[in-house]
C-alpha cells in the first residue's frame, strides 16, 4: 500500500515539494489548492530574483541561511531540465554612503559563512564598468555574480506540469477547511469538495499556513502580510543588466532595480507590514508606490515618464512569527509537516525546502523512500511564436494553421500558443478558464497595451474550448466573470 | 514586387489602397484582424462619413462602402506584420505571419495605417485591486458589439472623449446604469452632439475630477474620484466613492508606432506619430503614414482623406523614385496650438492642415503671420480637430517657416 501524502498549496514551494516527492515509489501524492491555477498565492507577485544567499543571518535564520543558497545551486539544474525561462546576470549591492561599506562586509561575511561562492567588494570604476546607468553617487558595491532571476509562475506551472507527469494529483479550487486527526495521527483534510484522506500533510499553505496548522491543533506561530510594491515600465526603456540592490535594511532587502527576465524595467518593492487578516490585501496604493519610485530614483536617477508605466503590483510576504522558515514534522500530531514562514528567499530556497522535506520524511517520521526506476526529470516549454525563427513557425504551421495566427500585437502570442496553453491547463486540472491562466503560460495582455486588443479574442477561444459562454470566462477565477450575459440581458430584465 | 504594401485595413488603409490602384498601382493590404475596417465595424453608431460620402452612416456601413471598391487590391486578413525592412530608400520589404506562415515581400513603397491603441488604467496612475470590470471603451465596444457580451451593469467611465460618451450611450441603451462620466478637465471632451447623450440619458458629468482608485474582491465594486484644481492637482477632502461593477477607461489614444520606430522612423511628441511632410511621408523616403497612426483624428473622414493623399505621395514616390528634394516650409506650433500635422511643406500643392488647441477659447482668430493668413472662428475645443486648407499661392509667400498660431480677436 502507498503512503498518501497531502500537499497543501499549489505555490512554488508545494509544487517543489511535489516534484521531489513524485520520485518516490511508495508515495501518493496529492497537490491542494484552493485557487483555480497553480502559483497564484504568494509566489504570483514578488522581486522574481534567486538570491545570492548571503543575507541571512545564519545564528538568528539557520533555515533561510541554509536553505537559499542551496536553493540557488539546484535552481541551475531545474531551470535545465524544466526549460523555465531565467537569467544568470549577477547583483550589485550599491553602497551610497561611506558607512554603507561596513553594511556590506557583514554581509561578505555572511556570504562565505553561509557558503557563496565568487562574492566581492568592488570599487567605484569596477561598478561603473558593471554598470553604467547607476546614480554617479554610488561609491562601490557587493557584487553577488551568482544571483539570477526567473519567472515565478512559469516556474510553478512547470514544476506541477512535470510533477503531474509523473504521477502527482492536483486538486484544484479545492479549499481546506479542517484537518482529521485521530490518535494523534493524521488521517486527512476536510475541503469544499469533499474529503482527501491522507498519511502524511504538508502545510505549504502560504500566507495561511498559520490557519492550517491550528486545524490541527498548532498554533505556536502566526503570520502576518508585509506588503511589497511594485511598476514595470514599458519595453524599450533602459534598464541595468544586474539586478541592483540598496544596501540592506533590517526590515528588507530594499527596493530592487532590474531588468525582468522578459525585458522590462522594474522597480520594486518596499515593505508595509499589515495585520494578520489582511491576507487578501494586493491592492496597490499611492503612497506605497511613491516610496518605490522615491527609493529606485536614488538608485537608477533616469526612471522614465509616468506614462510609461505598463503595469503595477503588489505582493504580500508572509512573515512568521521568529522571522525564520517553518521546516519540521509536528511532534504532536504524527503525519503533520509544517513548510510555513516561507517569506523571502522562499522563491530561491524553494528546491531546497522541498529535498528538505523529503528528508523529515526518512528521518523524522521513519519512513523510507524508495526511489522509482522511472522517473522523468524534463519538462518541455511552450511553444512561444516570439521566440521562434520565422522557418520554424513555418514548420509548425503546416501541422496547424494556428501557429501563424497572431492574437496578442504586443507580444507576438499566436492561437497556436494559446491552444497549448489551455492545453497545459487542462493536464493539470485548471477546470475555469481564465485570461490570467493563459497570460502566464503565454504573456498575452501583458504588453504596452495591457490586453485590450488581445483580450476579447482570448476570451473568445477559451470560450471555445472550455465549451461555456463567453461572458462566463474569468479574468482569474470564480466571482471574475468578464461579463453579465449577452448583450441583451439586462433589456430583457433577467 | 508590389509598388505598395498597405498596413492596417481600417479606413486609413482601405482609402489608401483604392487610391493606389486607381492610380494604377499593384497593391497589397494587409490587417491582422479576421476582419477588415479596422475599429469601424465595433462603432455601430451613426455620425460617419459625412464629408467623404456626403451621407451619415454607422460604422460598419462605412467600412462596408470601401471594402465594396477594393476589387483590384491583393487583400490579407489575419495577416500580423511583423518587421518592416526598410533596405534602402528604393526597395523595403514586408514581413508578416499569417494561418499561411511567415512570409516576405518586396515592395517600393508602404503605407503605414496601422491606427491607435488605448491607453489603459495603470498608464493613467489609477491604483488598487486588479480585478474583473477594468476595461478601455474600444474593449467594451469589441465585447458588445463584436461579440456580444455584456460587460457589466454599473459603469463609470474616465473621460468624457467621443469613444466614452458613445459607451456611455450604448451601455444606457443596453440597460446598463452609467453612474458617472469623470473628467479631468473642466471641459467637456468629446465633439458637441456627443455631449448632448449625458442629458439624454441622465447621466452626470463630474468636470475636473479623477478617477484615483479601484476596489473589490473578484470583480470592481467601488471607485474612488477625486477632484481637482486648475492645475490638476488634487485638492484633499474631495475624495469620494461611486459603487460600481465596471470601470471603462476612455482616456485617449496613442499612434500604434512600434514598427516605424523599429527602422528609425523619427516621431513628433506631441502627436506621438511620425514627423511628415505634405506627401505624409515620413523621415524614411517610401514611407508614408495615414490616419491614426499619423496623428489621432475625431472624424473618419479625415482619415480616409490622409490615406488618398499617401497614395498619391506613394505614385509620385515611384514615378521619381523619391520624392523631389526642395527647400521645404516648417509648419510650427505657435500660441494654444497643441499639435499639428504635417510639419514640412513643398509649396507646390494645396494642403491640409490639421492641428489641435491646448485650451477651449471663443471668438478666435486662427493666424498664420508670416503668410498673413487670419481665419476667424467662434469657438474652438481641444476636441474638435481644425482641418484647414493651406493653398499653394499662400504657402509659397513663406520663406521658412509658417507659424500656426490661435489668438483672441481684437
Ligand atoms: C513582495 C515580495 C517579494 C519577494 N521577492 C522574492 C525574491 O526576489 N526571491 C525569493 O526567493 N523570494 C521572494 N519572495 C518570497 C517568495 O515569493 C515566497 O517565499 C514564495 O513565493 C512562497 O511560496 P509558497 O509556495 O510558500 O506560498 P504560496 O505561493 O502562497 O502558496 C501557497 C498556496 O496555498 C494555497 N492555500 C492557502 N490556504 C489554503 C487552503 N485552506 N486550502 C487550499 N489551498 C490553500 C494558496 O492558494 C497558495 O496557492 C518575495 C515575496 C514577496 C511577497
Amino acid at each position: 500500500m502507498k503512503i498518501r501524502v497531502a500537499i497543501i498549496g499549489a505555490g512554488i514551494t508545494g509544487a517543489s515539494i511535489a516534484r521531489v516527492l513524485s520520485k518516490y515509489e511508495n508515495l501518493e501524492v496529492h497537490l491542494i489548492d484552493k485557487n483555480p491555477d497553480v502559483g497564484w498565492g504568494v509566489s504570483k507577485a514578488n522581486t522574481a530574483i534567486i538570491h545570492g544567499g548571503y543575507d541571512d543571518d545564519p545564528d538568528k535564520y539557520p533555515m533561510r541561511a541554509k536553505l537559499c543558497i542551496r536553493g540557488n545551486r539546484l535552481w541551475h539544474q531545474w531551470v535545465k531540465e524544466l526549460e523555465i525561462p531565467h537569467v544568470w546576470n549577477g547583483a550589485l549591492i550599491v553602497a551610497l554612503k561611506d558607512e554603507d561599506f561596513k553594511e556590506l562586509e557583514v554581509l561578505l561575511e555572511r556570504g562565505i559563512r553561509n557558503g557563496v561562492p565568487e562574492m566581492r567588494i568592488v570599487d567605484r570604476d569596477e561598478l561603473f564598468r558593471l554598470e553604467p546607468g547607476l546614480t554617479r553617487e554610488a561609491l562601490g558595491a557587493l557584487w553577488v555574480p551568482i544571483v539570477g532571476q526567473i519567472g515565478p509562475i512559469p516556474a510553478v506551472i512547470a514544476i506541477v506540469e512535470n510533477a503531474v507527469a509523473n504521477g502527482v494529483k492536483t486538486h484544484l479550487e479545492t479549499e481546506v477547511r479542517g484537518i482529521k486527526v485521530e490518535n494523534g495521527e493524521v488521517k486527512g483534510v476536510e475541503t469544499n469538495s469533499g474529503f482527501i484522506e491522507a498519511d502524511i500533510l504538508i502545510n505549504a499553505a502560504g500566507l495561511y499556513a498559520d490557519e492550517i496548522s491550528r486545524m490541527a491543533g498548532i498554533d505556536y506561530f502566526e503570520i502576518h502580510p508585509r506588503k511589497g510594491e511594485y511598476w514595470i515600465f514599458d519595453e524599450g526603456i533602459p534598464g541595468p543588466k544586474r539586478v541592483l540592490f540598496p544596501t540592506p535594511t533590517p526590515i528588507s532587502k530594499g527596493i530592487v532595480v532590474t531588468t525582468e527576465i522578459s525585458g522590462h524595467l522594474m522597480i520594486g518593492p518596499n515593505a508595509q507590514d499589515l495585520p494578520p487578516e489582511e491576507k487578501e490585501n494586493t491592492a496597490t496604493t499611492r503612497e506605497g508606490l511613491e516610496e518605490v519610485w522615491e527609493g529606485a530614483k536614488k538608485l537608477w536617477p533616469q526612471l522614465p515618464p509616468r506614462s510609461k508605466v505598463i503595469r503595477t503590483f503588489a505582493g504580500l510576504r508572509p512573515e512568521p512569527t521568529g522571522g525564520d522558515f517553518i521546516i519540521k514534522a509536528e511532534e504532536e500530531v504524527w503525519g503533520f509537516i509544517n513548510v510555513a514562514g516561507i517569506r523571502s528567499p522562499g522563491l530561491t530556497s524553494a528546491p531546497a525546502i522541498a529535498y528538505e522535506v523529503a528528508e523529515i520524511i526518512q528521518r523524522d517520521l521513519g519512513i523510507e523512500l524508495v526511489e522509482k526506476k522511472k522517473w522523468n526529470p524534463y519538462r518541455r516549454e511552450i511553444t512561444h511564436f516570439f521566440a521562434l525563427s520565422y522557418e520554424k513557425v513555418n514548420e509548425l504551421v503546416k501541422k496547424n494553421p494556428a501557429y501563424g495566427k497572431i492574437v496578442c500585437r504586443c507580444n507576438k502570442v499566436s492561437e497556436g500558443d494559446i491552444l497549448e496553453a489551455i492545453e497545459r491547463m487542462k493536464f493539470i486540472g485548471v477546470k475555469t478558464p481564465s485570461i490570467d491562466s493563459v497570460k502566464f503560460r503565454t504573456k498575452a495582455t501583458t504588453g504596452t497595451c495591457q490586453g485590450s486588443f488581445c483580450r476579447p479574442r482570448i476570451i473568445q477561444i477559451l470560450a471555445r474550448e472550455y465549451g461555456v459562454p463567453p461572458w462566463e470566462v474569468t479574468l482569474k477565477g470564480k466571482g471574475s466573470e468578464i461579463g453579465i450575459g449577452d448583450v441583451k440581458v439586462l433589456v430583457r430584465g433577467e | 514586387m508590389y509598388d505598395v504594401v498597405v498596413v492596417g485595413g481600417g479606413p486609413a488603409g482601405m482609402a489608401a489602397a483604392i487610391r493606389a490602384k486607381e492610380l494604377g498601382l499593384k497593391v497589397l493590404l494587409l490587417d491582422d484582424n479576421d476582419y477588415l475596417g479596422g475599429v469601424l465595424p465595433q462603432c455601430i453608431h451613426p455620425g460617419f462619413g459625412i464629408h467623404y460620402f456626403k451621407e451619415e452612416l454607422t460604422g460598419p456601413e462605412f467600412a462596408y462602402r470601401l471594402m465594396n471598391k477594393l476589387d483590384g487590391v491583393e487583400v490579407k486578413t489575419s495577416a500580423r506584420v511583423l518587421e518592416i525592412i526598410n533596405y534602402s530608400d528604393l526597395e523595403k520589404f514586408v514581413v508578416f505571419t499569417s494561418p499561411q506562415g511567415v512570409q516576405k515581400v518586396p515592395t517600393k513603397t508602404i503605407i503605414y495605417a496601422a491606427g491607435a491603441r488605448e491607453r489603459h488604467a495603470f498608464e493613467i496612475g489609477i491604483v488598487g485591486d486588479r480585478v474583473a470590470g477594468i476595461y478601455t471603451a474600444g474593449e467594451t465596444q469589441t465585447l458588445m458589439d463584436i461579440y456580444g457580451i455584456m460587460p457589466g451593469k454599473e459603469i463609470v467611465i474616465v473621460g468624457s472623449g467621443d469613444v466614452g460618451l458613445i459607451m456611455a450611450r450604448r451601455f444606457s441603451l443596453e440597460g446598463a446604469k452609467v453612474k458617472a462620466v469623470i473628467e479631468l478637465m473642466p471641459y467637456p471632451g468629446g465633439l458637441a452632439r456627443n455631449i448632448m447623450i449625458l442629458k439624454d440619458f441622465n447621466i452626470p458629468l463630474y468636470l475636473s475630477h479623477k478617477v484615483v482608485e479601484v476596489r473589490g474582491k473578484g470583480r470592481v465594486e467601488k471607485i474612488k474620484v477625486v477632484k481637482v484644481d486648475e492645475n490638476l492637482r488634487e485638492i484633499p477632502g474631495t475624495e469620494f466613492w461611486i459603487e460600481a461593477d465596471t470601470l471603462v477607461i476612455s482616456a485617449g489614444l496613442i499612434p500604434n508606432v512600434k514598427l516605424l520606430t523599429e527602422i528609425g522612423v523619427a516621431i513628433d511628441p506631441s502627436t506621438g506619430g511620425p514627423i511628415v511632410n505634405d506627401r505624409l511621408e515620413t523621415s524614411v523616403p517610401g514611407i508614408f503614414v495615414a490616419g491614426n497612426a499619423l496623428l489621432i483624428n475625431d472624424l473618419v473622414d479625415y482619415v480616409a482623406e490622409q490615406g488618398e493623399l499617401a497614395a498619391e505621395g506613394a505614385r509620385e514616390f515611384i514615378e521619381n523614385g523619391g520624392i523631389p528634394s526642395r527647400r521645404w516650409i516648417r509648419l510650427v506650433k505657435g500660441e494654444n496650438v497643441r499639435l499639428l500635422a504635417p510639419h514640412y511643406l513643398s509649396g507646390e500643392r494645396d494642403v491640409w492642415i490639421y492641428a489641435r488647441v491646448r485650451r477651449p477659447m471663443e471668438d478666435v482668430v486662427v493666424e498664420f503671420p508670416e503668410i498673413g493668413k487670419k481665419i476667424k472662428l467662434p469657438v474652438i475645443k481641444p476636441a474638435e480637430m481644425l482641418r484647414i486648407k493651406l493653398k499653394t499661392e499662400e504657402i509659397s509667400k513663406a520663406e521658412d517657416k509658417i507659424t500656426m498660431r490661435v489668438v483672441k480677436h481684437g
